[in-house]
């Protein structure tokens, strides 16, 4: 950050405080117990968590399981062994720690999950044991080794096939976990993968090689960009014919790009929108009842493209409208009215129903029976076959959606990096000040609104097909807090961080429908948890991370006017 | 040829308050004018009306021999007349460099962007040094340089500088001020509101005192140095 030199570094031999000596042996039991554990029965229940109760023939979550006792083995030898240049550069005891912390929750999910699904602990077979236990002792061995002291990841240079090679890497890991994770049946399983994927994080945040992942990322932006959406295209292609996990990753990509366009609103101009689903609504209004459904109430079918286009138009019509008046007001004052006017869109579509003027929506019924998208002579409702895959009708959708996502991330990213998006910041920053140097703040608001609207008026379209009916109730309040919590999840003003939300926030639900009773519960948890310890998302822009550590740039500022004095006095 | 700004019973009011109370005065090309006053006097809303932050309750403002009282902030920055607000307000989580470019936002040619960007590096080289760093790490003097550069690269023929000594260290108050020197040398008009008298009036072609929103004097910044009313009031002397 500042370019202040720090001392140079102590010497390497006092930086290596020993632990104690039994630490290193007993993390290694730990990992050897940890693996026979897992190569043993560990339920006696055949039918429970994809079976795992054969000997010496692991299920899935004992492979897990097994993984991560080889991530554990890996930075061991890391600490002591013949890895330790790799553990120069990592802080390896931190990542154990974590390591064994998550572990052992792992573990302890496990064997409730068997009590839990089959008739109480006696279930547990021995091999459960042995794993809980393995995994307790990596744990004790983590916090027994000395913390190290970590270094500059962005120091870290490899030859550039190896960081591209571990985009790859990173990449075909994430399109087989989604595949695997999506695959599972039970909720349990999908719990326990959760807790997989989370100790994997952990282990790469804490260890600092997050941070190198970060630095390589942003040195290989468009082999990462590219790779991304290399394995977003291949998804389809893992699932086998199967349409079921199609529909909710459709479902997953209109709610991501419809986010990324909320985020231009408020992640760039910084302008608090609470009714932004009714700009996805009146797209898909408009694609409803322009459509060639029995319902539909216009009697004009032109091509669908037309159809998008009229439909972004009028999202971001309806968008200038409210925003020309609005938008002269900010803050909570904005909120309110913005949270008013998606109000007042879903009464309007509530109640155009012939009965208090035109009909145009059919009222509560809205527009069912919404036939398949049919563009160029292909149409979305078959089921195509490639390279011997079965693609059915979701698959068809996901991919346009993936078209779509792309574009909307594209415009985003224009505008971010133009003189557009500087002025938005600078509005966001410092309405006053950006107004003293010359930026017109009311009509640059305004393109945000309408921007944003224009992107959901578009996902709008699509979605109406893809759903295959149009109703009020679709476009309550609570979706649009959806969108917006998925933007503070992920990371205000950042594409992978509102993908990562997006995802997250519509998936869980999905995947977890027991939880469906308490999942307005979990959520808010899930928001204060993040307020509490990462207020800036999952996934940081530099600015805001300043924005929430102000105590750091204090620190920035005391150390420049040091500096600065010691300058003067020569 | 008329003044480059003038000001012409400038009223300006809070609600019921009125702040300014029927001003006039003038800017002439190539001139430094300084506006001193204490606390309360007046300046900062005079300021803020003239580059349209604020809207008068009467009289008028003309740049260039146009009116420009009613014109959009925006506008007026395109117009060249830059406006560095008091208490600095750059942007501190973004960088030098895109606090140097929020300056030029009016401006259509990138071209003549970059340039004036080396320029503004060449003007203070500490800015060139840590374009990527961002601005809320810096200190108070480095944040007014900061401020100053980026009003600058609005290109502008008038620049109206808000208290740039504000809570400066005396030396580096005395290099703010010689920059006030450089920049009229290289030919910017600048219209400076100080609290410092003494800086300000030393520099000055011309001042006005502002007194609880009404002028009460004015003339060569060096007559005013002297003048006996100005060393009681403003210079602390007896």
């Amino acid at each position: 950050m500042t370019d202040v030199k720090t001392p140079p570094a102590e010497p390497e031999t006092a930086a290596e405080p020993q632990g104690k000596p039994l630490a290193w042996p007993l993390g290694l039991a730990g990992v050897v117990l940890v693996i026979a554990g897992s190569f043993l029965s560990w339920s006696y229940d055949g039918q429970i968590l994809g079976d795992l109760s054969i000997n010496f023939y692991p299920g899935g979550l004992q492979i897990l399981a097994i993984i991560l006792a080889l991530i554990a083995l890996v930075l061991l030898l890391a600490e002591k062994g013949p890895l330790t240049k790799l553990g120069a550069w990592l802080d390896v005891t931190a990542g154990l720690r974590a390591l064994g912390l998550t572990l052992t929750l792992y573990m302890l999910l496990v064997l409730v999950a068997i009590s839990a699904d089959s008739d109480g602990l006696i279930n547990v077979n021995p091999g459960g044991y042995i794993s809980f236990a393995g995994a307790a002792l990596i744990l004790v061995s983590a916090w027994l080794l000395p913390l190290r002291q970590l270094r500059d990841m962005s120091e870290a240079r490899l030859p550039a096939w190896f960081e591209i090679l571990s985009i790859a890497v990173l990449m075909a890991a994430v399109l087989f976990v989604a595949a695997y994770a999506l695959g599972l049946e039970d909720a349990w399983s999908f719990i326990l993968c959760l807790v997989f994927i989370a100790a994997v994080a952990a282990v790469l945040f804490r260890t600092g090689a997050l941070s190198w992942v970060g630095h390589v990322a942003q040195r290989n932006r468009k082999v990462l960009t590219l790779s991304a959406f290399l394995v977003a295209f291949l998804f389809p292609f893992t699932q086998g014919g199967s349409d079921a996990n199609m529909s909710i990753a459709t479902q997953v990509l209109v709610f991501a790009a419809t986010a990324m366009g909320l985020n231009i609103v408020v992640g760039l101009a910084g302008l608090l929108d609470l009714g932004y689903i009714a700009f996805l609504g009146s797209g898909a209004y408009v694609a409803a009842t322009m459509s060639t459904s029995a319902f539909a109430t216009i009697g004009w079918k032109p091509p669908f493209l037309v159809v998008m286009l009229i439909g972004a138009g009028v999202a971001a019509t309806l968008g200038l409208i409210i925003g020309t008046p609005t938008l002269r007001v900010s803050g909570d004052y904005l909120a309110i009215v913005t949270l008013g006017f998606g109000e007042i869109f879903r009464f309007s579509m509530f109640n155009l129903d012939g009965n208090n003027g035109p009909n145009l929506t059919n009222g509560p019924n809205g527009v069912p029976g919404i036939p398949d998208l049919e563009i160029g002579g292909f149409n979305f409702g078959d089921v195509h076959t490639v390279a011997g895959i079965e693609l059915g009708r979701f698959s068809n959708y996901y991919f346009l959606l993936l078209i779509l996502t792309a574009f909307v991330i594209l415009v985003f990213s224009r505008l971010n990096n133009s003189r557009i998006g500087r002025g938005w910041v600078a509005i966001r920053e410092d309405e006053k000040a950006a107004e003293a140097m010359g930026v017109s703040t009311f009509g640059l608001k305004l393109l945000a609104f309408a921007v944003g609207a224009f992107l959901a008026g578009l996902a709008g379209t699509i979605k109406a097909h893809q759903d295959g009916a149009v109703s009020p109730d679709q476009y309550i309040f609570l979706e649009s807090a959806f969108l917006l919590a998925a933007i503070v999840l992920g990371g205000m003003g950042t594409i992978a961080g509102v993908l990562l939300g997006a995802t997250i926030l519509k998936l869980l639900p999905e995947k977890l429908r027991f939880f469906s009773e308490y999942r307005l519960l979990l959520f808010g948890l899930l928001l204060v948890l993040m307020m509490r310890f990462r207020p800036e998302g999952l996934v940081a822009s530099r600015r805001r991370q300043l924005e929430f550590h102000e105590e750091d740039e204090a620190l920035a500022v005391e150390v420049e006017e040091e500096r600065l004095a010691v300058e003067e006095a020569k | 040829m008329s003044a480059m700004l003038e000001v012409r019973d400038l009223e300006v009011a809070y609600g019921k308050i009125v702040a300014v109370k029927k001003i006039s005065f003038s800017v002439e090309q190539g001139q430094v004018v300084s506006l001193i006053g204490t606390n309360g006097a007046g300046k900062t809303t005079t300021l803020r009306t003239i580059s349209g932050l604020l809207r008068p309750t009467s009289g008028e403002v003309l740049f260039q021999g146009e009116r420009i009282d009613q014109v959009a902030a925006h506008d007026i920055v395109a117009r060249g007349l830059a406006h560095s607000p008091e208490g600095r307000r750059i942007f501190p989580r973004l960088s030098v460099e895109e606090n140097l470019l929020l300056g030029a936002f009016a401006r259509k040619d990138p071209a003549g962007v970059r340039t004036d960007l080396d320029s503004a590096y060449d003007l203070f080289p500490i800015l060139g040094e840590r374009r990527k760093q961002p601005a809320g790490t810096f200190s108070g003097g480095e944040q007014q340089m900061l401020a100053m550069g980026r009003a600058m690269m609005s290109r502008p023929k008038l620049l109206m500088l808000d208290e740039p000594s504000m809570g400066l260290s005396p030396i580096m108050m005395k290099r703010i001020m010689s920059t006030v020197s450089e920049l009229q040398s290289q030919g910017t008009t600048i219209l400076l509101v100080e609290q410092n008298a003494q800086a300000a009036l030393k520099r000055a072609d011309f001042g006005y005192v502002l007194e609880v929103g009404k002028i009460v004097l004015s003339g060569t910044g060096r007559d005013l140095l002297v003048n006996d009313e100005v060393r009681k009031a403003y210079l602390g002397e007896d």
